[in-house]
């Protein structure tokens, strides 16, 4: 580990606790804790939002993923952009409308059933683990190869990291956590694509000539089908990415951090812009990886690809832009896992014990206090859970909680805003149906089972043959929330109308929050 | 407390939010709202699936158009422009409805016209 890495490293590590300090003395509310007060603009929130959504997994999976299977590697990044469409359109405008902190507090706008807001709280503290894991077993692989650490001690930093982070700063300190990594991110990006189109005399035909050829794969290095070979599992994971953004509850959250709809709407466009951009350049680091690092050096680093991009900063920019891609990684890491434990805890704090619990009585200063504890328990959870998680494939547990996301949220989410005949009934079925198949279905599938030892959980033949299984959970969570509300009378058509005013006009929204 | 009652904090006199949505004003944003999200959604829907659906069952997206570069590329390319394009579509276009439920909520806080 060199000196610049561990001062770049340091670096991050001090400006990250300043931001943290500074945002603890305004963080005096619930409000502020769970929605930085609900007071960012479109710009910052825009850029929390790419610097939420950009996981590790992003920024070094997919560009390992392009290095090493071309084509294919790309379906990923189209996936995850085009998933804001459905954001945009018709997810973030009425959950602004409707919200305040959580997912639940939307869908309970039109039920007030603790048995719904239960089911909810359920689905966000189940993806988010999924996703905290995957995102810790990362961060712990990675770093370890970065600074040649041990892995708890991987594990254990970017835990206490994060702990700080939300403990004492909140939504505020992860928001500009989160805004500080975009640029940061999108600034090593920028330059890495810069030096790979220099090698390339800024000819991107010649990149696409010159990649064929340094590849084993040749010809096919350019074309799909490479990894992505049976089209019902790629269709099935091409709907887990589009419609499992919608459904994440740490993006979700945050839309209640802005002052209105309109606001919401603008963060959208931003981190769409933003992410784009991302996802376009994934294709010149993963092509610039193949060429100028190569297969065997890549796999040599790590099986799975991920150490393209450093490897890469290495070989166009030297030791300099090696640490700087290295210290952004762990940038990158460290924005997400603190969004993830803030959602964490919100659905234990504010949904489980501040609203079901306690019935919404409690007051501001208990609120604050109950989402501290929350935290830190989500954290130190995770934490544990990570350290004996190392050997689980991480690309997988990301796909599961995109998978969860899109079956268990996206369907109550869109009949609660635009089904008249909805109840309380089918909100908890839509959810039970679409969390216990989207499990069931991946525990009986290929990523459990495996006729292979030591490729999956399991020796033996899987019983459901898709890897993701959104093709199957997503149309059973919508078929849930419909069987459940039609078999069960229940019908408010005044609550509806208020929910359908408020939800389209933001009336009374701005007023409610704060 | 917390989030429920203050969510429940009417203004002085009660909205009949029923009476809202049958207000030719709010008809008229839910009429104009569908007409367009609903196509879109639906064009942006087929056109994503449309690239893993014609990658896994043809192969004519492999023909190369310029240079090394094939048809599946300029498509995935494609994919990116149409988002950014729809981005700045709804933008415009939710201008408009912006105005449209202002309107609504100012009828609302007049008390409502008729019908």
């Amino acid at each position: 580990m060199s000196a610049t890495v561990i001062i770049l490293f340091l670096a991050i590590v001090l400006l990250t606790l300043v931001i943290t300090f500074f945002a603890a003395k305004r963080t005096q509310t619930a409000g502020d804790f769970y929605t930085a007060g609900g007071g960012l603009t479109g710009m910052q929130n825009g850029l929390a939002i790419a610097g939420d959504y950009l996981s590790a997994a992003s920024f070094l999976g997919i560009a390992g993923a392009i290095a090493l299977f071309g084509f294919d590697g790309f379906f990923y990044s189209i996936g995850f952009l085009i998933a804001y469409l459905v954001v945009l359109f018709l997810v973030a405008e009425p959950l602004r409308n409707l919200g305040k902190y959580t997912l639940a507090d939307m869908i309970n706008s039109r039920f007030d059933a603790r048995k719904v807001r239960g089911a909810a709280a359920l689905n966000t503290i189940t993806i988010s683990t999924f996703y905290m894991i995957a995102q810790l077993v990362g961060a712990g692989a990675l770093i370890q190869l970065l600074f040649g650490i041990k892995y708890w001690m991987a594990v254990l930093i970017v835990g206490v990291m994060m702990t700080i982070y939300v403990l004492f700063g909140g939504m505020i300190a992860t928001s500009w956590v989160q805004i500080v990594k975009a640029v940061l991110l999108m600034a090593g990006m920028v330059i890495m694509t810069f030096l790979v189109l220099l090698k390339f005399n800024f000819n991107i035909g010649q990149m696409f000539t010159d990649v064929k050829s340094v590849t084993a794969h040749g010809e096919a290095y350019l074309m799909p089908g490479l990894q992505y070979t049976e089209p019902l599992g790629t269709i099935s994971l091409m709907l887990a990415l589009v419609l499992g953004t919608a459904g994440l509850p740490h993006i979700l959250m945050r839309f209640f951090t802005v002052r209105d709809a309109k606001t919401a709407r603008s963060s959208v466009v931003i981190a769409t812009w933003v992410i784009g951009i991302f996802y376009v350049l994934t294709l010149f680091l993963g092509f610039g990886a193949a060429a100028f690092v190569g297969h065997d050096t890549i796999i040599a680093a790590n099986p799975g690809g991920n150490m393209a991009a450093p490897l890469l900063a290495q070989a166009v920019g030297g030791d300099i832009l090696f640490a700087f891609i290295s210290a952004v990684a762990f940038a990158t890491i460290l924005a997400v896992v603190a969004g993830l434990v803030l959602s964490g805890a919100s659905a234990f704090a504010h949904d489980l014990y501040g609203q079901i619990i306690k019935k919404g009585n409690v007051t501001e200063r208990e609120q604050v206090k109950a989402a501290r504890y929350a935290s830190l328990a989500v954290s130190v959870l995770s934490i544990v859970l990570a350290l004996f998680a190392q050997y689980l494939n991480v690309a997988f547990l990301v796909s599961l909680a995109f998978c969860i996301a899109a079956s268990a949220n996206l369907p109550v989410i869109l009949y609660t805003v635009y089904w008249k005949r909805f109840n309380t009934a089918g909100a908890v079925t839509a959810m039970l149906a679409g969390l216990l198949s989207a499990l069931i279905l991946v525990s009986i599938s290929p990523s459990v089972f495996s006729p292979v030892e030591g490729a999956a959980l399991f020796v033996g033949e899987p019983i459901f043959p898709l890897t993701n299984p959104a093709l199957v959970s997503v149309p059973l969570g919508f078929l849930g929330g419909y069987l459940g509300t039609l078999l069960s009378k229940e019908k408010d058509i005044k609550r509806y109308a208020e929910v359908k005013v408020k939800a389209n006009t933001g009336y009374k929204s701005s007023g409610v929050s704060h | 407390m917390g989030a429920e009652k203050e969510y429940k904090q009417e203004p002085a006199k009660e909205i009949d939010y029923v009476q809202v949505t049958k207000s030719r004003a709010f008809k008229k944003l839910m009429h104009d709202r569908k007409k367009f999200i609903v196509p879109l959604t639906i064009f942006f829907l087929i056109f994503y699936f449309l690239l893993p659906v014609l990658t896994s069952y043809t192969t004519f997206l492999n023909t190369p158009v310029i240079g090394d570069i094939s048809w599946v590329w300029l498509f995935a390319l494609a994919q990116f422009i149409m988002t950014w394009v729809l981005c700045t579509i709804y933008v415009k276009k939710a201008a408009v409805f912006d105005k449209q439920a202002d309107e609504i909520i100012r009828e609302m806080e007049e008390g409502g016209e008729k019908r």
